[in-house]
């Protein structure tokens, strides 16, 4: 069972970067006006950023992580360890950590590495990132994360609708004085075909025909490069799985879920959400939503929701519970106390 | 489960606007009374979780036809 503490590691500052370009849902010609609206109604996504070509993850979270950096007053120099999350990399191979390292002029002593996470990364990444720094007493990281899942097919009314565009950065900093974190990761890998896309890995190399859109089914036209989404069976993994892990995590701690401040979860849309919410009976002001101005951000999306509802709130100490489920399957929870986090204005990126 | 199945087609009714009230009944094909597709799956999955805390899941919509089957299924999970 992975239920465990981490120690002496302190949230600084979170900044996010998304495209400029912004897609209005209610101009989805893909599908009929009346389904638009009730697409709308129980994502809850009317709007979402999309990188134009060429434009990668990285590129967001460069941008990202220069300001970051800048507005806390830090130098690039005295970053030991960068961990990149995502799941559209700027390339098979290499590792864009490396890549990012050397962007942002980092020194050769950083310890730079990715992981290979979608919904569930923050949190998961939060556990690697504190747990190396609290072992290896490192001063300063950068957690970066995010995802261009935008390169789904326009003519998929599973996906084109729901996914958008955005980065995160999060820094943080080695400090005797920090409250511990405490989480609760989980696995179903039976589940992996649930957010798949069937080719490019080494299991299915592409070839001619990889690039040859099919109908899977009504309004669901796409090739198999791109991401297939599974609606239901993601929608009954949340609501068997992402209760349990909370209450897990509560008793754990032994924590009073009315000290929890906010409830920031992983935008998977509305309706998932929203059932959660009602499960574990909690008020909508402790439950934060980004998802109708960003749509579902995958990796950036708990970040995301934590930059744009929450950014006077978290100069003021808080106590969240963070909670990321999708893709894997993989989901888990984080408990922390903050004090104070330092977040700049998003970035829209041209 | 004390609630009777009209008041659980009332709740059903309430989910789906275009859906005119009293036209549902217990042997309704509920894929043909409204406009079947994957939200609406969900819209029903949800409500039965919140209202019922029953889980259903898309095995369970395969095997059922009327909404006499789906009230079967959360009168026999239902645990209060």
């Amino acid at each position: 069972m992975a239920i465990f503490t981490t120690y002496h590691t302190a949230i600084r500052g979170i900044s996010c970067a998304v495209p400029k370009n912004c897609f209005d849902v209610k101009n989805y010609k893909w599908v009929s006006e009346k389904e638009r609206e009730q697409l709308i109604k129980t994502t809850g996504v009317r709007f979402k950023r999309i990188a134009p070509s060429g434009m990668a993850t990285s590129d967001l979270a460069y941008d990202a992580a220069n300001l970051l950096v800048s507005r806390l007053g830090w130098e690039m120099h005295d970053i030991d360890i960068l961990i990149f999350i995502s799941q559209s990399r700027d390339y098979l191979i290499p590792a864009t950590a490396c890549i990012l390292q050397d962007r942002l002029g980092m020194p050769k002593t950083t310890l730079a590495l990715d992981i290979s996470l979608g919904c569930s990364a923050y949190v998961y990444g939060l556990s690697v990132i504190s747990s190396m720094m609290s072992a290896g007493k490192l001063k300063k990281g950068l957690l970066i994360m995010g995802d261009t899942s935008t390169f789904g097919s326009y003519r998929d009314k599973t996906t084109f609708p729901l996914f958008g565009d955005a980065a995160s950065v999060t820094a943080l900093e080695y400090d005797e004085t920090a409250s511990p974190m405490h989480f609760n990761l989980q696995t179903d890998g039976s589940g992996y075909e649930a957010i798949i896309v069937y080719a490019g890995g080494a299991r299915k190399f592409p070839n001619k025909k990889s690039l040859e859109q099919r109908q899977i089914s009504k309004g669901v036209w796409r090739n198999e490069l791109q991401p297939h989404l599974d609606g239901i069976k993601v929608f009954n993994f949340s609501l068997r799985e992402v209760i349990p892990n909370i209450r897990a995590l509560l008793d754990f701690t032994q924590t009073d879920i009315q000290s929890v401040d906010y409830f920031v979860l992983h935008q998977a849309n509305l309706l998932i959400n929203e059932t959660l919410r009602k499960m574990l009976r909690q008020p909508a002001e402790k439950w934060p939503y980004s998802i109708t101005k960003y749509g579902n951000t995958s990796s950036a999306s708990i970040p995301l929701t934590i930059v744009s509802e929450l950014r006077e709130r978290a100069m003021q100490p808080m106590r969240l519970m963070l909670t990321g489920f999708g893709v894997g399957l993989s989901w888990g929870s984080v408990l922390v106390d903050t004090r104070q986090i330092v977040i700049p204005e998003i970035i829209e990126k041209e | 489960m004390k609630e009777s199945i009209e008041e659980f087609i009332k709740r059903l009714e309430e989910q789906f606007d275009d859906l005119p009230k009293g036209v549902l009944k217990p042997s309704s094909l509920f894929r043909e009374a409204f406009s079947w597709n994957s939200i609406n799956a969900l819209i029903v999955i949800a409500l039965i979780q919140t209202e019922y805390g029953v889980a259903i899941d898309a095995e369970d919509l395969r095997k059922s036809k009327t909404v006499q089957d789906l009230y079967n299924i959360v009168k026999e999970r239902y645990t209060g």
